[in-house]
């Protein structure tokens, strides 16, 4: 009798579970799924049932979006800025945090502190200081060359991008640095090499899985960012990036009603994420908890 | 000789490159909004007044202000709390039980974090839109009148807030939970359970005291992160609006220095955001200090 009751209760509370994380794992692919759907409905069809299944696939959301709505230009910007950004971040970064945490010299310990401490800056605290800066930097430069080129410009928000997220890379590439046995160097001098070459060919392709994953997370972080962009961008007939393009599209779409583009544009902005993250959920997933924290 | 000095370059041409990115693009920023603050500098002058702590008397009876420090106050609360219990017992579900699809339930939690906010307000904005909404017709379902609420009106704009930002910050930390809490030894379970110790009792017997480390630390850059999230979602979903009942503390700091052009009382209000995230992150700390627990 015990026994039945028992059971009975777990089964229960087994269903309860089940039911608690369905709910929740609908809540999240709905939406989602939801977007992918919308993209590709005609317009007159969003003044219906919500819930309805698109009519046919209506193709001309996309080039809609791409062409009138400049998506495809913006998704260039992006790509360009993202891809600029990674590459100067890895270059900065990755001889910084081998320094910094292999090497014994004076103001060590202090800059790693100093490079502690900026993992509590937000950019967002800075970003008004940062676009003055570029201001005035501008100001200046038009004195010289009667052209300023430091807004509105991608390379120097791929700079901005890469400079503030060097503590949080420096942070994740010293700890696995550090890990390391200082015998690979000390082969390595003995057969002749310096202490670039040692870096270079030795120590980074052992790195090569922290490298994977602060490419990760910086390329998720770069590819949504949109405050720095928007600020930084600001030229309305200007470049853009990707979501500063489509939050314009969003604040567009209140007045003159273009769903489909809408949708459109928002599979635009998701779809390289969404690939990216099923290809390598489980290096991002197991990377999060040797990064362990994030702005 | 000849090697020491080889040395020291090398260290110096590693390090330099990211001691200057990180010196003008995050250290001067985050300098000159404590400088800024005290000075008055408006639209595209470089003249600046200093004024001293006028910028902050002023603050302190601007009511704009104070109601959006009030919604920043109620979001790191609410947001919290409700994320923390989520993404705790969910995890603690997660990996406990012997669940099917464990895996496929992990990556489906994640999405939201990989989206950019830009996309995730998007989603959200056509779930609260009033007449073609999602949730307004599926509330019209269930009731079988047609329903019209307003969520994004003055008196649902918060909660509405509140359960996207939620929804996307869940994932990320049960993701986060679940490898800590795998950490934990299995005997501790079974001699709980032959004590009798229900499942309840074990989890805040056993889980949280065993994990409390990684609460702590998480809990402290969480309340930086949402201060700074609320300002990512209000941007993009009701621009502060309506009637400022949604603005949060750096919403309003963007909104002074670029619509309004008043750059130094803007970075009057990142500089008090500043202190004020400190303060309450050591004070979090303070408060949530435990003994450490050993396996």
């Amino acid at each position: 009798m015990e026994q039945t009751k028992k059971s009975s209760a777990e089964r229960l509370y087994k269903a309860f579970i089940y039911v608690a994380l369905i709910t929740l794992a609908i809540t999240i692919l709905i939406p989602v799924a939801w977007v992918f759907m919308a993209s590709i409905k005609e317009n007159s069809e969003f003044y219906g049932n919500p819930w309805a299944m698109p009519a046919g696939f209506y193709f001309q959301n996309f080039i809609d979006a791409w062409g009138k709505a400049r998506m495809g230009e913006y998704m260039m910007n992006s790509v360009m800025v993202t891809a600029l950004a990674l590459l100067i971040l890895l270059v900065v970064a990755l001889p910084a945090a081998y320094v910094l945490s292999r090497f014994e010299f004076k103001g060590r310990k202090f800059l790693n502190a100093a490079f502690m401490g900026g993992l509590f800056i937000n950019v967002n605290y800075i970003v008004v200081p940062i676009f003055l800066m570029l201001v005035d930097g501008d100001k200046f430069l038009k004195g010289i060359f009667e052209k300023g080129f430091l807004l509105n410009n991608v390379f120097v928000l791929a700079v901005v991008y890469a400079a503030t997220a060097l503590p949080f890379t420096i942070y994740l590439l010293s700890g696995y640095f550090s890990t390391l046995a200082h015998d690979y160097e000390e082969a390595a001098y003995i057969d002749g090499a310096g202490y670039g070459t040692t870096m270079v060919k030795i120590i980074f392709p052992m790195a090569q899985p922290s490298i994977i994953t602060v490419i990760l997370f910086n390329f998720l972080s770069f590819w949504n960012e949109y405050i720095i962009a928007m600020t930084l961008l600001s030229d309305p007939k200007g470049g853009k990036t990707l979501p500063v393009g489509l939050m314009q599209l969003t604040q567009a779409q209140q007045s003159a009603a273009q769903y489909g583009q809408l949708y459109a544009g928002l599979v635009l902005v998701m779809l390289p994420t969404l690939i990216l993250y099923i290809c390598v959920q489980k290096k991002l997933t197991q990377g999060m908890t040797l990064g362990g924290l994030k702005g | 000789m000849k090697k020491r000095s080889g040395r020291n370059g090398f260290i110096f041409l590693c390090a330099a490159p990211a001691v200057i990115l990180f010196t003008v693009f995050m250290i001067i920023p985050t300098i000159n909004v404590f400088r800024m603050s005290l000075f008055k500098r408006s639209a595209y002058s470089t003249t600046e007044d200093f004024v001293g702590l006028e910028n902050f008397t002023r603050l302190m009876s601007d009511a704009n202000f104070i109601r959006s420090m009030q919604n920043t106050i109620l979001l790191i609360v609410v947001v919290t709390i409700v994320t923390f219990a989520f993404a705790l017992v969910f995890a603690a579900i997660l990996t406990r039980e012997k669940i099917k699809g464990q895996n496929f339930f992990r990556i489906i939690f994640y999405i939201p974090n990989i989206l950019s906010v830009v996309v995730i307000s998007a989603i959200f904005s056509a779930i609260y839109d009033t007449n073609n909404g999602t949730l307004n017709s599926l509330l019209s379902l269930f009731s079988g009148e047609t329903v019209a609420i307003l969520w994004k009106g003055e008196n649902m704009v918060m909660p509405s807030l509140i359960i996207a930002m939620v929804w996307q910050a869940i994932g990320y930390y049960m993701v986060m939970y679940m490898a800590s809490m795998a950490s934990i030894p299995q005997s501790l379970y079974e001699s709980a359970g032959l004590d009798g110790a229900g499942r309840i009792t074990q989890f805040f017997q056993i889980t949280l005291p065993l994990i409390w480390t990684n609460i702590r630390t998480t809990l402290t850059f969480f309340i930086i992160s949402t201060i700074n999230m609320a300002f990512l979602f209000v941007k993009a979903m009701t621009s502060g609006g309506p009637n400022g009942a949604s603005e949060v503390a750096l919403s309003y700091m963007y909104k002074q220095a670029y619509t309004n052009s008043s750059y130094g009382y803007g970075m009057a209000i990142g500089a008090l955001v500043f202190i004020f995230s400190f303060g309450l992150s050591a004070l979090v700390n303070a408060v949530t200090k435990r003994e450490p627990l050993e396996f």
